[in-house]
Formats: C-alpha cells, structure tokens, sequence
C-alpha cells in the first residue's frame, strides 16, 4: 500500500465522496479518507467544504488520525471560527490526558489556531502545561506562549504568562530554558522598551549553564539571546567570551556563527591591550575558514557574513587569502561573494598571487563572474598603490583578448584608475582608443569617451574620434550623450582653434534637437558659460577632480555596526537593517555595538549601491546645485565630500555643501508648508555677487510651485537687465517665465517679485550662480491621490528592493490629525486599517514628474514613534520624502 | 522564525506545504515556483527575496526544498535545519525523492509537526525521534507511564540522541577516517594552495549508556592560541614531528567545553552512525599522487589527452581502487584511449573516460593517452575544462597514520581506515 495514491484523485463530485468516507463507520476507511483530505489540501485544492466531517474524527484513540484532523484543523479553523469551537472539547480533554506527548500535541496544535474565541479557552490548559510535571509539555507550552501573543498579545499580558515564562528561565531541563529564551526573545522584539528579557548576570549565567547542555537549535537561540546584552564591565565582557568560544567547534554551522556574533561584539568591550583580546582574535580565523568546507547554501551565508567581518575586524583573516580562492565547482553564487573578499583582503603582501588568480578568473566562462573578476583588479589597482602597475598591464593583457564584455569592462575601470592615479597610465591610451569599435554598452561607450574629453591634449586624433561618436548622437543613452557633451566641450577648450565647428555641433544637438532636459540644460549652460565668460568655463569643466577613494563601496560605518550585531541573520545575507525587509514593529529597532561612538545622525542611506551618475541626481534632487560640477565627470560621487573646497571662487554656492547638508535637510528645509509663509534664507550674499543679494524660499501655491526671492541691490550703482537660468535637475523643474523685474532696480532698494523657481541670475554687472535647497514637497502635486487598487497593485509590483522604512520619533498626533496634516502637503490618505490598535495608513503622493511615492504610516495609540515604509519606482527621493514627513508631523 | 516549509517537485507541484506562521499565505507557494523553480536562468542565490518574503532552498537531486519567513531569522540556521530536514526523512525512508515523498507525507507531516514548533526547531536526532514517531497510530496507548516519560525525558533531555536500554551482544565500535585534500595548482603546476578536510565517521553498537574518551596524543597540535604554543614546545622537544590540525569540530554527542579545557574528546555515543569530528589542516600537505595532464588541440576536430599520474608515498604502502576521471568536451564524438595499467572507458553520458586501477605501490607510475574526436560545432561558448578527479583508499592515510590514538573504555575496537583524495 503506497500513500502517493492520495495525490492523483481528480474525480468529479471527489468532496462529496469524501464526505461519506468521512462518516464512515469503519476507522480504516476514515484514516484514509482524511489522507486524502490532506493530499487534495496539499496541493491546493480547497477542502474547507469537509470541516465538520473532518472535525468528527478528531475524537479518536487512533494518534495517526488524531494529528491528521489537527493539521486540517490548524489550515481551515480561521476561514470557519464557529465551527472551529466544537474542536475545543477535544483539546481541553487532550490536555488533560496522562499521556504527556497527547497533552503536548494538544497545546500545540491549540495555540495555532488562531480563532479569538478558541484562545479564550486556550488559557486555562495552557497556564496548567506551563507548570506541568513533564517537560516535554513544557518546552511546548513555552512555544505555545509565543503564538497565543501573536494573536491576542493583551490577553498575555494580562494573564500573567509573560511572568510565567520568565521563571522557566530557571527550568530544571535545558529544553525548556531554551525555548522560554526563544520565545521571550520573539515577545520581546516587539516591545522594544518593555525590558522583558530582563538580562543580569543572574540570568546570563543560567543561560550559559544551558548552552553546554541544550539541543544544537536552542544553543542558537541562548547564543541570539546572549548577543542583546550588554555586559557591564570588561571582565564580564571576558568571562562570557571565555564561555561562549567552546561552541566554535559545534559541528552546527549556526551555532558557530551565533558564537561568532557574540564574541564579535562583546570584543568591542575588551581593552585592545589585553592578552586575552589577541587570544580572541586568533580563535576566530579557523572556525570561520572551517565554514568554507559546508555545504555551499551555508558557505553563502557564511561568505556574507565573512565580509562584513573583515570590513569590522581586518587583521582576523589577513593571512587566510588563499581560503577564498574559487574553485571550479564553487556554485555561482559562492564565486561571486569570494571574489569580494579576495579584494577586501588584497594587501601589498598578497597582491601577485591575487591578481594571478583574478586573471585566470577573467577566462572562465560566467559572464557576470568574468566581469566581477576584470572589476577587481581595478579595485585592487585603487587599493594597492604598488600594484596598480601590475594591474594595468593586466587589464592590457585581456583587452587583447578581444573578448568583447571583457574589453568594455576593462576600459569602465580603467578610467578609475586613471582618476586615482593622474598622469602615470596615460601611455596605454592608444590601445584603449584601437577597441573604440567594438564598445557597445553605454557605461563603457560614456568611460571612454570621458577618457578621450579627459586627455584631448595627448590624443592627436582627439577630435576624429570624438566626431564619430557624435553621428550617431540621438540613437546613445542618456549617460553616453552628457559625457559626449561635456568631452567635446573639453576638447574644445583644450584646442580652441581646430574644434569650434564640433562644440557648435554638439551643442546645438544638446539643445535644439533633443527633449532630455537634462541635456538640454547641461548645453546651454555650457553654451552661456562659453559665450559669456570662457575662462571661468575653463575653471569650471576643467576644475581639478579630486582623488577617488580606494574603497568606494564599504559599508556605512553605522550600518556596519548594526550588521554585526545581526551576524548569522539573513540582514547579514542582504547586508540591509532589519527594518529594510521586515514588515511591522518586529525589527525596527537598530541594535549598536557596545561602546559604540557613531550616533545614529551619522546613518546615511547605503550610497555604494547606487551607480555614480545616479548620485549626483539623487544629490542635485533637493539641492539646485549650479556651481557643483558642470565637467559632470563620471565619478562624481567622490567629488561630493570636497565640494565647496574644490569650487572656483568665483562660484558662489551657499548651502551647496554636497552630501552633508543634503542630509540635515530635516532641520533646515523642512520648513512649514501650506498656507504658513516660510522665512527667506540668504543664497546669495552681497559680497559674493558684487552688491546683489538674493533671498528666498520655495513654496506651493495653488497648484504652482513657487520660488520667491527677494532681490536686494547694496552696491552704489543701478541693476538693470534681469535674467535668469536653471542648471538640470532630477525633477526637471525650469522657469516658467522670464524673470521680470520692471523697474531698474537702485541701490539700496528691495523688490519682493513673486517669482517661479529659478537659479542662476545675470544682470548688467555680471552673472551670479548660486544654488538653493528646495523642500521636496513643493514637488508634490495636487493629484495625487491614487485610486485604492492602482494602489494596491503598484505597490505589488514594486520591487521590493526599492522599499525604505524609517521611524519618526517623538510625534504626538494620532491618525487622523497626521493624515490631515499631510493632506495639507498634498500626501494623500487612500486608506486606513487598524490592526490590533495600530493604525495604518496607505497614503500616495505624486511628484511634478510624474514619479508616483507609496507609503505605509503605522501609528500606535501611544506610541510616539511612526514607522513609515516607502516604496517608489525612482528609490533615491525616498529619503527625502520622508524628511518631509517628519517636518511636515512635527511642525 | 521559519514561517512555512515546502517541498517541490522539479516541475514545481507542491508535495508538502506547511505553514507554521500566519504571516505567510498560499501565495508564498507560488512564488517561488515561478520566481525560482521556473525561473530561466541558474540559480544566483540560495536565498531569494520575493515580495518581501525571504525564500531559502535546497535541492536534493529533483526535489527542492523551501523555507520561507517574513522575519529577520537566523539564515544559517535555517539551512543547517533544511540539511537536517533531508537527514531526517533519509532516515526513515531512503532516499528523497518524489515517489518516497508522495508515500509517505503523512510521515513528513508528523514529522514537521514536531521538529519545528511555530517555526524553532526542536529535537531533530532521529534516534530520539524513532522512538515515539513510528507511523503506528497506536502506540500512544499501549505504552506505558514510564516508557512515554523515558520518551519526553530523552527528546528534551540533556543526551536527546541516544535512547536508554541499549543492549547488543557483542559492544563494537568501527571508526573510518575520510580524507579529501583540496589541492589548487596554477597553470604552470604550482601548489597554490592545499588542505585536507577529514571526516571521522563512527558506527557505533555499544550497550547502555557508554561513556567515550578519545585522546589527542602529543603530536597532533591544534593550531588554536593559548594552548598551540605550549604543545609545540612539546613536539619539538621530544624531536617528533607534530601534526597540525587547524581547525576541528565536533557532533554535538561532544562535550565541547571538556575539549577546551582538557583537550580530550569525550562523549556518549548515539546508536549507529554518526559523523564524530571533522578537521581541517594545511601544514605539511604530502600529496599522495601527482598527476601530470597534457593537453594538446590537433586541428578543431580533434583533441590528444595524456595524463600521467605518479605514487608519492612509501613503496611498502598500496593505494587501492583508484579511479581517475578525464572530463572530455560535450561535441564529443569519439574516443579512443590506450592505458598501462588497469582499464579505461568513455562513458558518454557523465562527459568523462574513467580510468580504474586496481591497486598500486608507491613510488610508482603510470599513464593513459587517449584521443578525442570532436564534433564541429558552432557553439561559441568554450569548454570550461573542468579539473581532472581521482579517488582512491589507502588502509592507513599518510596523515591518519600519525592521528589521533584511541582510549576505548574497554570494548573491543575494529578499526577501518580509508582515504578519499580527489584531485
């Protein structure tokens, strides 16, 4: 007799056959018949029709039967709750039975069923099984806390459980101390403030008496437990560490990597000079190269994990490079993450050996692997100064491979070592130029001819080769057409006497010929800067770049440090919080190191991810930013840092200092909105821009967005001929009308025009550049409310990828004020749900260019803290979106 | 914690669906079918995040295994569970595959339901689980008071893998040594690097509750700080040559805190078999075969392939049952090989000839040469040339032979020892 019979029954009028096997008086018939209830439910037909049927079973001696019916019940009670009470005779029966295993099948089985009306009589049994003499029902019991908070947490609170839970802590049987701990540890996640794990030395060191005698998987759960508290002295700190590091040998990979958590961040306490700290260190580096012989799932993991440990603590596996060497059978994925710590552990001593295995790498046959490998050795070229010859001649090597991916990789990171290296590679020009043919992905397209525009000087054929790219102008991407732009303009100011017919070709197809207002706006700056003031164009496209960092792409140090206290995780395995992928208050919560000195203003969205050019649009998205870089090179992102130093003096960019007051937005720009007259900020000082001064603020009225400055002449002379000139922007955001000022404006006298949006002004005098910070919700239209199913499904089909969450503290409004607040700043409500007394909100708003922002808002009565998760099909506004919210509710 | 497990065919039809958390629907089944297991291209990762919903898998010849969760869990914990998940069901009924699946998922379900509980895993070893799940419906009655509570104490008890009132007739203990040494060279033949992970595999049919004690003798050196320096001092001092093991972990039958301090490795063993320790080692690698390739393309049709493979151990040892394992292009059309010793075929269907050698003494050598036709063919992908394999035994390994020694507590020891080196 096989069972796989069960799963090929497609009969017509099959339930109602089932129904009368069901009855049946024969329990072999019976036993069967629920088999092949459970095979249909399996895959996925519905059975829901056979409830009473089935229930009438559950009153059987037969155990196999029994846990049958459960298992049907535990699928189908919550879509038929009244019926479900008629199973509650049975269980209430069942945990009374001398049978310990039926009493905890029982309580179980109970616990997830998830019908108000079944907890209710859910308590009594269970607050018996928690003290039960057995401690198999026990440990389940335990669990069985944990679920019943899941559905009701009030009720467990109110019944006492939480504190009956805690004294299992002090169980007899480690089982039962281990599952207390898990489910404690679960309850306690989500009340971040309840101090329910009320961690001591006390209870510490019961759990670690636990820990050398528990099952594998509650080992990792005392571990995951251990890992929240903070010792309160170095000698504690030690004396944990000292106990803990036994489980590095523990066959169980999670064990060993929940030890590593552990050890990892109660080090932080130790003082670096302590015997004992060294000693640590050391006996960390061969469990961890032991995970490498696992099976490859937990190798991924592991490898995930490894580079996040590196970038912490780099001297733990500076001497174990070769481990991380591929091997032909590695699975893609296990390539792929070894290849990243290959570079992470590149040093002067191991460089030759590295970039021998690299170039073998770049031969083999995975295209995306062959890539990653040809990116590293221009990384290590970056990271390694004595390398980066070697590494050059490397990547020469392969281009003559022909290989066509190859080739356009190699030029993509040739050009940054160019830019970290100026004036020492320039020789291999020539052979970069000989594969111009055959590049026909944009990234590389746009690196090299950024190479050519970049060292016009030294290449003969500089405007030959620059040419032929330009008769295919309006079929290349966005990217290839700016650098193609800007390069020529280079050019032209490099060799102005041969090129001047080419930079008037190419302007004029920026300008007249092409709808990209991004190209657009870059051409007649460059055309206005050109025709107006050629050596300031110089100063401007030609500006010095500074130096690109050798490691671009580490992890936030803030990050980082929350990563490592979720070592073994799946945050581990993304290398994103929590609160990134976990839905609800579960999470939220940012664990830090001990000792830590990063204070949460130093979080700053993950930048790495994000491609260069993309950087400087999310940047120039709140901050109209003329004087930045009108060169637009390619590796902006570095730029940023330095930006107001490297800046021509003759630019005059007040508040245009890059990354870090992009994100103090929150204070400084999120200024009241609606019908409140916000206070006007200086951008232009007087002494700046020979005697004008320009204030202003950004606002929304009536549907229009609104810049209003006030124009202020302090000089002893009369300004007269007033214009006015928007660099591109991520919203495309550009003057409605010329700037129009009547009346020659004389010293000392103030004109307050109500103005569109504008930035660059000229006058008789001169032209002033200068930029200012606009709150993103002017950007916010009026129709932005979106229908409730356009909303579901969009917000399905975002990637999930693109979801941020944040939390806005200290906000003491419930719901519907929030919700009216917002309203009033065109953030509309769509819905609103309450689940277990937190509210949600489902709100939409939409963006002048037609970028529609999703966002959830849980408010819990009480709870001055909102989490807001945003999702939106252009990822980097989300940021700002919810700077504005937090101005917007705490105003 | 884990929200719901599934197991798939390789078409995808859903086998076994459980759902242990509400936060996870039906839904969850189908997404990953048609993200994952439908999915065209190769699998990029284990782990796969749809819809905010965390999808991890492993694949056990056609069938896939899922766990999902909306938490942030512990990911190596819910691979090392899925592993023993497959360890598990392989113990109760053979293989994994769709027909044993199908026969007997209402094993699996009762089996699911009580080595995961809302999601954390519970007591997994299968000696404990025999016990009390054994797809006899009835036994739950005919029990009595003290087996059922002999039961719950054993699966929540301190030694949850090992049932009391064990009783054999003759006590016997079988210990192998696997060893497999990973060996990376460069194209010009170079060690670049080299390790042997070893496995001490134990069957064990003792009575009772037998307490084990094996020794680490002087010569072996953990390469852990603190006690690595002292015990070096040691292997110097008496002019033995010590063996360094890098790295080792242990069943948890071990008592773990019992090794770190007094570096002894004691424990009670479960009843049948069970991998006791795994180690790891990079000092002084002596590899026991060399094996010189040589490749040569005669036009586009044609390939000349000569391996010759040296004996590097003492002529007075035998290395047995060894086979090597030439992989070949897939345009294969032909084969013809020659060989000196022993016998070599082409098997079409694994891509490779394999050459099998009876037994061989150190110091010794030998070749084969073959000559490959090849079909032409307008695929432009290369041949990847996968690494050349060989296994073998040897009735004491060159490292075992110095490893550890053993103190039984008085039973009788049948020791078996065997070496598998692929290259």
């Amino acid at each position: 007799m096989t069972d796989s019979k069960y799963f090929t029954t497609t009969k017509k009028g099959e339930i109602f056959e089932l129904k009368a096997e069901l009855n049946s008086d024969k329990k072999e018939k019976k036993k069967e018949a629920v088999k092949k209830v459970i095979a249909s439910m399996t895959v996925g037909k519905d059975v829901s029709a056979l409830f009473p049927d089935v229930v009438n079973c559950m009153q059987t001696d037969n155990l196999e039967l029994k846990k049958l019916v459960y298992l049907y019940l535990m699928n189908y009670a919550k879509s038929q709750p009244d019926m479900a009470i008629m199973a509650v005779n049975t269980f209430v029966k069942d945990c009374e039975d001398p049978n310990p295993l039926i009493r905890a099948l029982a309580v179980r089985t109970m616990g997830c069923i998830r019908v108000d009306k079944i907890t209710e009589y859910l308590c009594e049994p269970l607050r018996k099984c928690l003290k039960d003499e057995d401690p198999y029902v026990r440990k389940t019991a335990a669990v069985c806390v944990a679920k019943l908070h899941d559905i009701n947490a009030q009720l467990v609170e109110d019944q006492g459980f939480l504190d009956t839970l805690k004294d299992l802590i002090s169980d007899s049987n480690p089982m039962v101390v281990a599952n207390a701990v898990a489910a404690l540890s679960e309850i306690a996640e989500s009340h971040p403030n309840s101090n329910l794990l009320d961690l001591n030395p006390q209870t510490i060191n019961k759990l670690l008496t636990a820990l050398n005698e528990c099952t594998e998987w509650g080992q990792i759960f005392i571990l995951d437990c251990l890992a929240n508290y903070t010792p309160r002295d170095d000698r504690e700190s030690q004396s944990i560490c000292e106990r803990v590091t036994p489980r590095l040998s523990h066959a169980n990979s999670a064990v060993v990597l929940s030890a590593v958590k552990v050890l990892m961040k109660f080090m932080e306490m130790l003082p670096k000079d302590l015997d004992y700290y060294g000693t640590l260190l050391k006996k960390l580096a061969p469990p961890l190269v032991t995970l490498l012989s696992a099976e490859p799932e937990l190798q991924y993991v592991a490898l995930r994990n490894i580079n996040l440990i590196v970038q912490r603590r780099p001297e733990i596996l500076k001497h174990e490079m070769k481990v991380f060497f591929v091997k032909y059978n590695d699975p893609i994925y296990v390539k792929l993450e070894k290849l990243d710590i290959m570079i992470r552990l590149a040093s002067q001593a191991n460089i030759a050996q590295v970039l021998a295995e690299l170039k073998e790498y770049a031969t083999e046959v995975d295209v995306d692997f062959v890539r990653k490998a040809v990116r590293a050795i221009g990384r290590c070229a970056i990271k390694v100064e004595q390398s980066a010859e070697r590494c050059v001649s490397t990547l020469l090597d392969l281009i003559q491979t022909k290989v066509n991916y190859v080739v356009q990789e190699a030029i993509v990171v040739i050009k940054d070592i160019f830019r970290k290296y100026p004036n020492k590679y320039e020789s291999v020009i020539a052979t970069l130029c000989e594969n111009l043919d055959s590049l026909d992905e944009p990234e590389a397209r746009a690196a090299m001819i950024w190479i050519v525009g970049e060292y016009a000087e030294r290449i003969d054929n500089a405007d030959e080769l620059l040419e032929s790219f330009l008769e295919g102008f309006h079929d290349e991407s966005t990217q290839v057409q700016l650098q193609l732009l800007t390069a020529i303009v280079k050019l032209f100011l490099k060799k102005p006497t041969e090129t001047q017919e080419l930079v008037q070709q190419v302007l004029s197809l920026a300008t007249q010929d092409s709808d990209n207002p991004d190209l657009r706006d870059r051409g007649y700056i460059y055309w206005r800067l050109l025709s107006t003031d050629p050596v300031a164009a110089k100063e401007v496209v030609l500006a010095e770049k500074p130096l690109i960092s050798e490691e671009t792409d580490l992890i936030e140090p803030t990050l980082l440090e929350e990563l490592i206290c979720h070592i073994g995780t799946l945050a581990s395995v993304y290398h994103k919080p929590p609160s990134a992928f976990v839905e609800g208050s579960r999470g939220v919560q940012h664990k830090r190191l001990p000792g830590s000195t990063l204070t949460p203003s130093h979080r700053r969205p993950v930048l790495s991810a994000l491609p260069v050019d993309n950087l400087f649009f999310f940047v120039c998205s709140s901050t109209i930013q003329l004087g930045g870089d009108i060169g637009g090179n390619p590796a902006m992102g570095a730029a940023f840092g330095a930006a107001p130093a490297t800046m021509p003096a003759s630019f005059n960019a007040p508040g245009s200092g890059g990354l870090d007051d992009l994100f103090d937005l929150g204070g400084g720009v999120g200024m009241p909105m609606g019908a409140l007259n916000p206070p006007k900020a200086v951008w232009l000082p007087a002494m700046k821009a020979k005697g004008l001064e320009i204030s202003g603020v950004f606002v929304r009225r009536a549907g229009v967005i609104q810049m209003e400055m006030t124009l202020t002449n302090k000089a002893m002379s009369v300004m007269t001929d007033f214009a006015i000139q928007f660099n591109r922007n991520s919203f495309g955001l550009a003057p409605a009308g010329p700037l129009q000022i009547l009346t020659p404006l004389s010293p000392n006298q103030s004109i307050e025009p109500l103005n569109n949006l504008q930035v660059a002004v000229k006058n008789n005098i001169d032209v002033f550049y200068f930029s200012c910070q606009y709150p993103i919700s002017m950007l916010f239209v009026e129709d932005g409310k979106m229908e409730r199913q356009v909303f579901l499904a969009t917000w399905k089909d975002i990637p999930n990828d693109n979801e941020s969450q944040f939390q806005i503290k200290d906000c003491h409004l419930n719901s519907d004020a929030a919700s009216n607040k917002l309203q009033s700043s065109n953030i509309f409500t769509i819905a609103k749900r309450t689940v277990e007394g937190q509210d949600m909100l489902y709100q939409s708003m939409k963006l002048t260019n037609g970028i529609w922002v999703l966002a959830e808002l849980r408010v819990q009565a009480g709870n001055p803290n909102y989490t807001i998760s945003l999702k939106c099909r252009a990822p980097e506004v989300s940021q700002c979106v919810f700077q504005n919210y937090e101005a917007v509710l705490k105003n | 914690m884990i929200g719901g497990l599934f197991i798939y065919n390789h078409k995808g039809e859903v086998l076994i669906s459980r759902v242990y958390r509400d936060d996870i629907g039906r839904n969850a089944v189908d997404a990953f079918r048609v993200n994952v297991i439908h999915a065209r291209q190769q699998v990029r990762s284990p782990v796969t995040n749809i819809a905010r919903t965390s999808f991890f898998h492993v694949k056990r010849s056609n069938i896939w295994l899922a766990a999902v969760t909306k938490q942030n869990v512990n990911a190596a914990m819910v691979f090392e569970f899925l592993y023993k998940m497959c360890d598990v069901m392989t113990a109760y009924f053979g293989k994994i595959s769709e027909e044993n699946i199908k026969n007997n998922f209402v094993l699996i379900y009762e089996l699911l339901d009580e080595i995961l509980d809302f999601g954390y895993p519970q007591n997994s070893e299968t000696g404990a689980l025999k016990t009390f799940i054994t797809q006899q419906g009835i036994k739950g009655q005919v029990s009595t008071k003290e087996e059922q509570s002999q039961i719950t104490s054993q699966v929540t008890g301190q030694i949850g893998w090992r049932r009391e009132g064990i009783k054999y007739r003759r006590n016997e203990l079988f210990l192998d040594v696997l060893e497999s040494v990973n060996l990376l060279m460069s194209p010009q033949g170079q060690v670049l690097s080299a390790h042997v992970s070893g496995r001490v595999v134990m069957k064990s049919y003792l009575s009772g509750m037998p307490e084990c004690k094996f020794g680490m003798n002087d010569k072996i050196v953990i390469d852990k700080q603190g006690k690595g320096g002292a015990s070096d001092d040691a292997g110097k001092s008496s002019g033995k040559q010590s063996i360094a093991i890098d790295d080792c972990t242990f069943h948890q039958c071990v008592r773990l805190s019992k090794f770190d301090s007094e570096r002894s490795i004691s424990f009670i063993p479960p009843d049948g078999e069970y991998e006791l320790m795994r180690y790891r080692t990079t000092k002084d690698i002596i590899l026991p075969f060399r094996v010189i390739p040589l490749v040569r393309e005669v036009g586009r049709t044609k390939l000349e392939v000569k391996v010759v493979i040296k004996s590097n151990f003492k002529p007075s040892l035998l290395a047995q049952k060894i086979e090597v394992r030439i992989p070949t292009p897939l345009n294969t059309s032909g084969v013809q090989v020659i060989c000196m010793k022993g016998k070599a075929k082409y098997k079409a269907s694994e891509n490779a000839i394999v050459w099998k050698i009876k037994r061989m003494a150190g110091m010794k050598e030998s070749q084969i040469s073959a000559e490959i036709e090849l079909l032409p063919t307008n695929d432009k992908k290369k041949w990847a040339r996968p690494p050349i394999s060989m296994n073998f035994e040897v009735p004491f390994s060159p490292s075992v032979s110095k490893g550890p020694h053993l103190e039984g507590l008085g039973f009788k020891f049948n020791v078996g020892a065997h070496a598998k080196t692929p290259l």
